[in-house]
């Protein structure tokens, strides 16, 4: 066991009083980060210690004492852009694609002195559970190695649970993918309001749900660089940020806070392991002097069904840009007609699921059934931002276990239906659709495997998640993140 | 509504989609397609009389730009990622036939 994690906060104040040399940390974050990759999978490229140092004597240049978050390792979900560095959302068909700009939430980090030292590991544009989708690895859970990290957020999940160096991921997530990983490898993950983090840069999947959000080994490391992230964007045109709302939270103390559990949500799960671990975590809040309500979450079901149209139906249309001309897999085109080509380009390029989804998707769209599925699940959606406004009029929180089971073995997940597996996002699913805040925090663990429990706040009430969480966290001791 | 999803389905939506799917593609999507489907039929029984969409999931305003000049990407960059170009175009397939 190496000796503890600095927090980002910690290692920013030491780097600032010179009390740290942050090339020391920078060597060591590129090694680990190069075992995690032979190890576990985590990455689908990595940039090395030349180009980081190079990054790194860049910002030595400059005032660097005035950022934000000077040096801070970084890696970053490889469905979201980087100036330079391949992105390829885990998919062959962005094999090689080597954008020429940042994603915004990137740009801000660098801007602050973040240094991205590599790529996670992601399913093929987003579309999995597991994180078994991935075009050129399968990242393995550090807790078990035979078992899977979650997905689609895996890579970043995997080095977050695995890193001795102070560092933040960048993830993504359109129904659980932030959750679900960070679930899984035991860390915490933070999904923000929709629209609170520029999407500009993330190669989209479903753009009314994709988030770009936040992991890391504790709350207050997330609650320390989400700041630098959460502000309006001119380049992505639904862009809220988080500047002129009202957070100011007066001190949150678990004392009277109110945590209200849906039913519905605690019947779905599967493994008595998950909920034994729940139990004890929500005992434990009770003793603080938490207020617990059970209430009713209708329409659990209906949302997963409908979060699968309108996420297939938007995926088949963003990935129609995908032929195999501008950018990404090609071939040479002379002598084809264009249809014969696109069409070639897209079934040598796309993965199962990609090609699954984007069927599915077109299938909901097309003429006769778009009002049977597309529309109805739009405003199935309305009715289940309805039924959480109303339990969150009463209670400050909605909390129930992240995922039905713990992580599962990968061979396992190989053998599992399509259908199976997306009834695995039940639990992840419905704030992802609503768009709420939320995050994933670790409660405890089973048989040496991490579970996970969701904290869901209202429409931008991010601050308030983030703080309460923390609090939480430190009422709880360490012993229950299990030490790898 | 009665949804009937067959081999033949799998293959219109694999046309609108340009996939072009092997036999054993279509026969295993088919499969999947309908029982993805038939575990989705909870749709169809939620009560949704009187119901408007949510196209996001908060209330968004259109952001629109000031209508001036401002600096592009060099023409060069915006080819860099293809080995399909030719005189500073992009080179794609015929599109009109002779």
């Amino acid at each position: 066991m190496a000796e503890k994690c600095k927090s980002v906060r910690e290692f920013v104040s030491e780097v600032k009083a010179e009390n740290i040399d942050p090339l020391d940390i920078l060597e060591k974050a590129v090694k680990e980060c190069e075992k995690a990759n032979q190890d576990h999978e985590a990455f689908i490229t990595l940039r090395g210690s030349e180009d980081t140092i190079r990054d790194a004597e860049q910002i030595f240049s400059g005032s660097w004492k005035n950022l934000e978050v000077p040096f801070l390792p970084l890696t970053v979900k490889d469905n979201i852009c980087t100036e330079g560095v391949r992105t390829t959302a885990g998919s062959k068909i962005l094999e090689n694609y080597v954008p020429f700009f940042d994603a915004t939430a990137v740009r801000l980090l660098k801007n602050e002195g973040a240094i991205v030292i590599g790529k996670t590991a992601t399913d093929e544009f987003g579309f999995g559970t597991f994180c078994t989708n991935c075009a050129f690895c399968t990242p393995k859970n550090p807790h078990d190695p035979k078992r899977v990290c979650g997905g689609s957020s895996g890579g970043a999940a995997c080095i977050t649970a695995l890193a001795t160096f102070p560092h933040v991921a960048l993830a993504e997530s359109t129904g659980g993918s932030i959750s679900c990983p960070s679930s899984f490898c035991g860390v915490v993950g933070f999904t923000p309001t929709y629209g609170v983090v520029s999407r500009y840069g993330l190669i989209d999947y479903a753009n009314s749900l994709d988030k770009i959000g936040l992991m890391g080994k504790s709350v207050d490391d997330v609650a320390f660089v989400f700041p630098l992230i959460a502000k309006k964007d001119p380049k992505d045109s639904t862009s809220v940020g988080l500047e002129n709302r009202k957070n100011a939270i007066p001190k949150p103390s678990i004392k009277n806070m109110k945590f209200a559990i849906p039913t519905e949500c605690l019947d779905a799960i599967k493994d008595e392991k998950v909920l034994n671990v729940f139990y004890k975590f929500v005992s434990e809040l009770e003793s603080e002097g938490a207020k617990i309500m059970r209430v009713s979450l209708p329409l659990i079901a209906e949302a997963l069904a409908a979060y699968y149209i309108i996420a297939t139906a938007e995926a088949s249309t963003n990935l129609a840009k995908f032929c195999g001309m501008r950018y990404g897999y090609s071939e040479n085109p002379e002598g084809k007609h264009f249809d014969e080509y696109f069409s070639e380009i897209r079934s040598k390029a796309f993965g199962e699921e990609a090609k699954r989804r984007i069927l599915l998707g077109t299938f909901a769209r097309m003429a006769g059934y778009r009002d049977a599925f597309y529309l109805r699940a739009m405003k199935v959606r309305t009715l289940v931002i309805k039924s959480f406004k109303k339990i969150l009029k009463d209670a400050d929180f909605i909390l129930y276990p992240t995922m039905p089971v713990r992580p599962p073995e990968i061979q396992s997940v190989r053998d599992m239906k399509p259908s199976e597996i997306y009834a695995m996002d039940v639990l992840t699913v419905p704030p992802n659709l609503a768009g709420l805040p939320h995050i994933s925090i670790p409660a405890g663990n089973a048989d040496n495997l991490p579970v996970g429990v969701q904290i869901i706040g209202d429409h931008f009430d991010d601050m308030k998640v983030l703080k309460a969480s923390n609090e939480i966290e430190k009422m709880f001791s360490e012993d229950i993140v299990i030490r790898i | 509504m009665k949804i009937e999803v067959d081999e033949n389905t799998v293959k219109k939506v694999a046309f609108l989609a340009r996939l072009k799917l092997s036999d054993e593609e279509i026969r295993k999507y088919a499969e999947d397609l309908k029982s993805i489907l038939e575990s989705f039929h909870t749709l169809q029984q939620v009560n949704v009389d009187d119901v408007d969409p949510s196209f996001q999931p908060v209330p968004i305003k259109n952001v629109t730009r000031d209508d001036e000049e401002r600096e592009s990407i060099p023409q060069e960059v915006a080819l860099s990622n293809t080995s399909n170009k030719e005189d500073g175009y992009f080179k794609g397939p015929k599109i009109i036939e002779k």
